[in-house]
């Protein structure tokens, strides 16, 4: 095991090297000069574009420059943004939870409808049920996610009224030194109506996050629950004379969790890039429209910073998974 | 297994009976085919799209603004689907916009396919350090979530949908490395690739002729379902404003040009939505189809 951790770990070096260097040459590989090219339609002076190349160090030569770089990176500097002259690790990290909180609906969302229907279809192979439930599922697969919330939008906020359209919780409700987290803050302050008005903001949102994993659960859920139905062990629970459901969602389920448990930790990626998506559109303020918002305002010290922290996000939860499964499955160790 | 022999001793291209058995067996799965017949009519609607549709996709009727579909009250024949804010017509832009998402599908696919094969061959048949390098370097564009990616080469190169495309492809190439890489490996230390190698085949001859025709299952069925993630994508840029730029009737920047009518016209949001759904669900379906068909060791349903 100590062994399988190692090459793991050993692995991750390289990529995590390897994401760094993307990261810093990001800036400089912008066609014409960087600073230029940031300070966009405003122009600077030329005491401002000497200051700002010696901010960056652009006059050093390039190794330097990346071991400054990495240095910072690995002390937690990642630069300020233009925009608002904040580190941008520290407005990284105010963002981080609204984004968290909305992942974790969604892939609960997802693994609460998805399980469940994955072990319907299995169990009904081939009748109605499986059919109608996959059909759904191929299509929730197959759904720009972005139109999906358009459409969301248009009946439950516009038709019946029922769900805000943006933000996170209503303008009425502040909490001072609130965790991040909307939901648990709301959930503890004596402030009526607050809770409500954070999940109804949070429902549109998590639907549209979670409409791709939950079909990819389903799919996954079903096709592992296929195999392990066909399993001696599973002919001896029913011959014993154990209740199909026990034997569905005790014996079978146990059992096909292991592969749909990756594909759900290996889902962070996915969850990331639909981030973007969906808090552009309901105007979340997490990292994702952080992001979008800082291509459009150019303010690329932010962009280099938000990539790097996101693609080593992913890198410890992939690696996490990839030791968990290991773990677990003791045959994946020797390869 | 039968038809790695066979094609072990004919790598050229599929013969008839070859096409005929894949026809078969595609032919049992009902979703795929009818997935097959939708993408046929899209590929149509894209090539003949100057012929079928009824007006310019550009050209603005001013004193027909947001007009809604025919069977609406104000709607009228002459614009079936209803107009837009400019007075566009809704249904000629769907079917131009046809055209620009089969060409963002042939092109990522084509790049990512081709770039990826010949590296993930590379990797396959190189020493151990060289493919560690390649493998690493892929590892490090996949721990990047793809759109995010795309979407930072986009804010490089500048927007449009040509860079959109360049992005998306680049993102998209590591799928094909990995597999191509994985299926070489197993073939490679099989006795038909060791004769080929003792009769004095040069190296570019058994990646490209001896072994590359019988890994190319998985790498189609992954051609498919990239040509969907690509159209989805390429879409999910132009709604961002970094793909096609408007008055281009590409199905993602009209979404994005229609979201401040949302609540007043939906049928401006609605038409553009539903024909990338569409067109996705159809090539998924078919590349479900086409995975049982080609590799039933695949076979997942």
């Amino acid at each position: 095991m100590l062994r399988y951790i190692l090459s793991r770990l050993l692995t991750f070096l390289p990529t995590f090297f390897g994401v760094t260097l993307i990261s810093f040459g990001f800036i400089r590989v912008l066609p014409g000069d960087p600073i230029v090219v940031m300070a966009g339609e405003r122009g600077v002076t030329p005491e401002r574009y000497k200051e700002l190349v010696a901010q960056f160090g652009f006059d050093r030569p390039l190794l330097v420059q990346y071991w400054e770089y990495l240095k910072g990176v690995l002390h937690g500097d990642l630069g300020q943004s233009f925009v608002t002259k904040k580190p941008v690790w520290d407005e990284f990290f105010a963002l981080f939870p609204a984004t968290l909180e909305l992942s974790l609906c969604a892939i609960v969302f997802a693994i609460v409808l998805g399980l469940p229907a994955g072990v319907i279809a299995a169990v009904n192979r081939g009748k109605f049920f499986d059919r109608a439930l996959m059909s759904s599922a191929l299509i929730g697969y197959s759904m720009p996610i972005f139109w999906w919330a358009l459409l969301l939008i248009i009946v439950f906020s516009g038709w019946l009224g029922w769900t805000p359209v943006s933000g996170r919780i209503s303008l009425m409700y502040f909490f001072d030194n609130g965790s991040g987290f909307m939901l648990w803050d709301a959930l503890w302050s004596d402030q009526k109506g607050a809770f409500l008005s954070a999940v109804s903001h949070l429902i549109l949102p998590t639907i549209v996050l979670g409409t791709i994993p939950l079909a990819v659960i389903a799919r996954q859920t079903r096709s592992a629950m296929l195999e392990v139905l066909s399993e001696d062990y599973i002919r001896t629970a029913r011959a014993k004379g154990l209740s199909p459901s026990r034997v569905n969602f005790i014996h079978a389920l146990r059992n096909a969790l292991i592969p749909v448990i990756t594909v759900i930790g290996l889902m962070v990626g996915t969850l990331l890039a639909g981030a973007i998506l969906t808090e552009t559109i309901f105007s979340w303020p997490g990292i994702g429209k952080w992001m979008v918002d800082s291509i459009f305002r150019r303010d690329y010290p932010v962009v280099q910073g938000g990539l790097l922290l996101i693609a080593v996000i992913v890198m410890i939860v992939n690696l996490t998974v990839d030791m968990l499964y290991g773990f677990i499955n003791p045959k994946i160790r020797k390869r | 297994m039968a038809e790695t022999m066979t094609s072990a001793a004919a790598p050229a291209a599929p013969r008839p009976g070859r096409l005929k058995e894949f026809w078969y067996y595609f032919r049992e799965n009902r979703g795929a085919v009818i997935g097959f017949w939708v993408f046929l009519a899209f590929i149509v609607l894209a090539v003949f799209a100057p012929v079928i549709a009824p007006h310019d996709p550009t050209q603005q009727f001013r004193d027909a603004l947001l007009k809604p579909p025919f069977w609406q009250e104000g709607g009228s024949l002459a614009y079936p689907l209803g107009t837009d804010a400019l007075g566009r017509d809704m249904l000629s832009r769907l079917i131009h916009g046809a055209r620009y998402s089969f060409y963002v599908g042939i092109v990522v696919v084509a790049i990512g396919a081709s770039g990826g094969i010949v590296i993930g061959l590379l990797s396959g048949f190189a020493p151990r350090w060289l493919d560690t390098i390649i493998m690493r370097v892929m590892d490090i564009i996949l721990a990047f979530p793809s759109l995010l990616l795309a979407l930072v080469l986009v804010a490089i190169l500048g927007p449009s949908l040509t860079n959109a495309m360049i992005a998306i492809a680049i993102v998209l190439q590591p799928h094909y490395v990995r597999l191509t890489r994985a299926s070489v490996m197993s073939e490679r230390t099989k006795d038909y690739v060791t004769a080929a190698r003792v009769t004095g085949a040069s190296t570019a001859r058994l990646m490209f002729s001896t072994v590359l025709p019988n890994c190319l299952s998985p790498i189609i069925v992954q051609a498919a379902l990239s040509f969907s993630t690509a159209i989805l994508d390429a879409a999910a840029l132009g709604f961002l404003g970094m793909g096609a730029q408007p008055p281009t009737p590409e199905w993602g920047t009209m979404l994005a040009e229609s979201r401040e009518f949302i609540l007043r016209a939906w049928w401006v949001v609605t038409w553009p939505g539903l024909a990338i759904l569409v067109t996705v669900l159809a090539i998924n379906l078919m590349g479900d189809g086409l995975r049982d068909a080609l590799d039933p060791k695949l076979k997942r349903s």
